[in-house]
């Protein structure tokens, strides 16, 4: 097993900072604008923009949700499966919604994310936004709008995404058999 | 643990601390989805589910079947009444036959003990207990123990007293084997004569004056008097049975404490409960018929989607 690291802690920073910037440009005060992290490793992303952006605007509240999209999945029975809670505290209805999820690979979480989403109601546009893109190796034809960082991986290969919350360090390795 | 260790639902007794956990997790995720505008997730879009009812039943079935619809399975449902068993066919064969339909999960209610587990090891399907006999009802089990921790907080510790038909009732039996899974202290009441000799062993205590086993517990179970399983006659009359174990406000009144009151139905009102108690603000009756909805998807969720890596 060799591991290459992506994204060491202050290059980590920096990429949560422009994606901040990115989605200030398009979606100035968030007046119209949610947050929505994808459980169970999204949400983390999903928080620290939540966070960066809050600090950047100094708008009272962006809102922010937690969708969980288990129920939603194609691939149950291939895998053991981990439901999580869904906490959409807002209407979704006519709101731009960012979707948020740390590594976009086959797109196939996505696609489930995309129909719970559509469960909660209509949402005006919904965009889509990862922390790591592993093009070319998509399965359904789902693309980032943002990204903070875009690889080429083969299949085999592993991201590992590491949040200070939760891993105590902030980082990105690609590990290979 | 993420998934559970057993291929069927067949009672409690089979299941670990930790598949009860998994149930009750899985069932709080489910009881958000309940509570969306849109009430349906397509989990077993591709599932199709037999409801076999060999007994009458309200509840149970309208539960598992909502259930079913709620996690967009297909579903068909089988009552003994108008079909083939009256005409001769065994349980197995009439089973097999639905199966070879293309069927994947068999929810069966059965007046036999045992039923669930006989055709368990014969017929190739998931099989879901939804009552047999005086046996066992899991979900009823899970769905009672789930509505105590969303009151309390929490089912260890607590002092759930279960009231009445002991002999007959196969949700006094797994309720005691969930409830004692789970940690919580047990307790049963009723005419000696619908007492089970040796429950004892299962770590229950016994109380036979109610109004001490209210004073001692958290939680009443009141269960109905099962006249259909009873052959002969166990008191003199429902009147003198309402007397000395019918739950009432007067009766509660001389309680320092506030309990919580529970009855899996149906309720024959003015014998084992009056019916200002049956609706009035301790009573959870029918968050226990909510419930049993999240419950059961979350039993059918996980047993359709267990897979053996």
């Amino acid at each position: 097993m060799t591991s290459r690291v992506l994204l060491n802690p202050a290059a980590f920073q920096l990429v949560i900072k422009r994606l901040a910037h990115q989605l200030i440009e398009v979606h100035d005060d968030f007046s119209n604008s949610v947050l929505i992290g994808l459980q169970p490793r999204g949400i983390y992303a999903a928080r620290r923009l939540h966070k960066e952006l809050t600090q950047l605007i100094q708008t009272p509240a962006i809102a922010l949700g937690e969708l969980d999209c288990t129920f939603y999945r194609d691939d149950f029975r291939k895998k053991t499966l981990h439901p999580n809670r869904t906490i959409l505290d807002f209407t979704i209805e006519d709101k731009n919604v960012i979707l948020i999820d740390d590594v976009l690979f086959t797109g196939r979480t996505i696609r489930s994310g995309l129909d719970a989403l559509m469960d909660y109601g209509r949402p005006r546009d919904i965009e889509l936004l990862v922390l790591i893109d592993r093009r070319l190796s998509r399965h359904v034809p789902i693309q980032a709008k943002y990204a903070g960082l875009t690889i080429d991986s083969i299949d085999s290969q592993v991201v590992k995404v590491e949040w200070q919350e939760t891993d105590n360090c902030d980082g990105v390795t690609l590990l290979s058999n | 643990m993420s998934k559970l260790s057993v291929p069927h639902l067949l009672g409690i007794k089979p299941l670990t601390t930790e598949d009860i956990h998994l149930i009750l997790n899985t069932t709080s995720q489910f009881k958000d989805v309940l509570n969306r505008p849109i009430k349906k997730v397509p989990s077993l879009r591709d599932v199709t589910i037999a409801n076999l009812f060999f007994e009458n039943s309200t509840r149970t079935k309208l539960s598992f079947e909502l259930a079913e619809k709620r996690l967009g399975a297909d579903v068909i449902n089988f009552s003994a009444s108008g079909s083939s068993v009256k005409k001769g066919e065994t349980l197995i064969d009439t089973v097999n036959n639905i199966l070879a339909m293309k069927v994947d999960m068999v929810v069966m209610r059965h007046a036999s003990a045992g039923a669930a587990n006989f055709l368990a090891k014969h017929v190739n399907s998931i099989i879901v207990n939804a009552g047999d006999g005086a046996h066992e009802h899991p979900t009823q089990a899970l769905l009672d123990a789930y509505s105590i921790q969303e009151k309390l907080g929490t089912v260890e510790g607590k002092k759930i007293l279960i009231v009445g038909d002991i002999l007959h009732s196969r949700v006094a039996l797994s309720n005691i084997f969930c409830l004692k899974k789970l940690g919580a202290e047990v307790a049963v009441c009723g005419p000696l004569n619908l007492i089970p000799r040796h429950i004892t062993t299962l770590g229950v205590q016994v109380f036979l004056d109610f109004n001490k086993a209210l004073a001692w517990c958290d939680v009443a179970n009141m269960l109905r008097i099962q006249s259909e399983r009873q052959h002969i006659t166990y008191f003199p009359s429902l009147r003198e049975y309402q007397m000395f174990y019918g739950l009432d406000a007067k009766r509660l009144q001389t309680l320092n404490k506030e309990i919580v009151i529970m009855h899996p139905g149906p309720i024959n009102r003015g014998v084992e409960i009056s019916s200002d108690l049956a609706d009035g603000p301790h009573s959870i009756i029918l968050n226990q018929v909510e419930n049993g909805v999240a419950v059961r998807m979350a039993v059918l969720f996980l047993l359709a989607t267990r897979h053996d890596a």
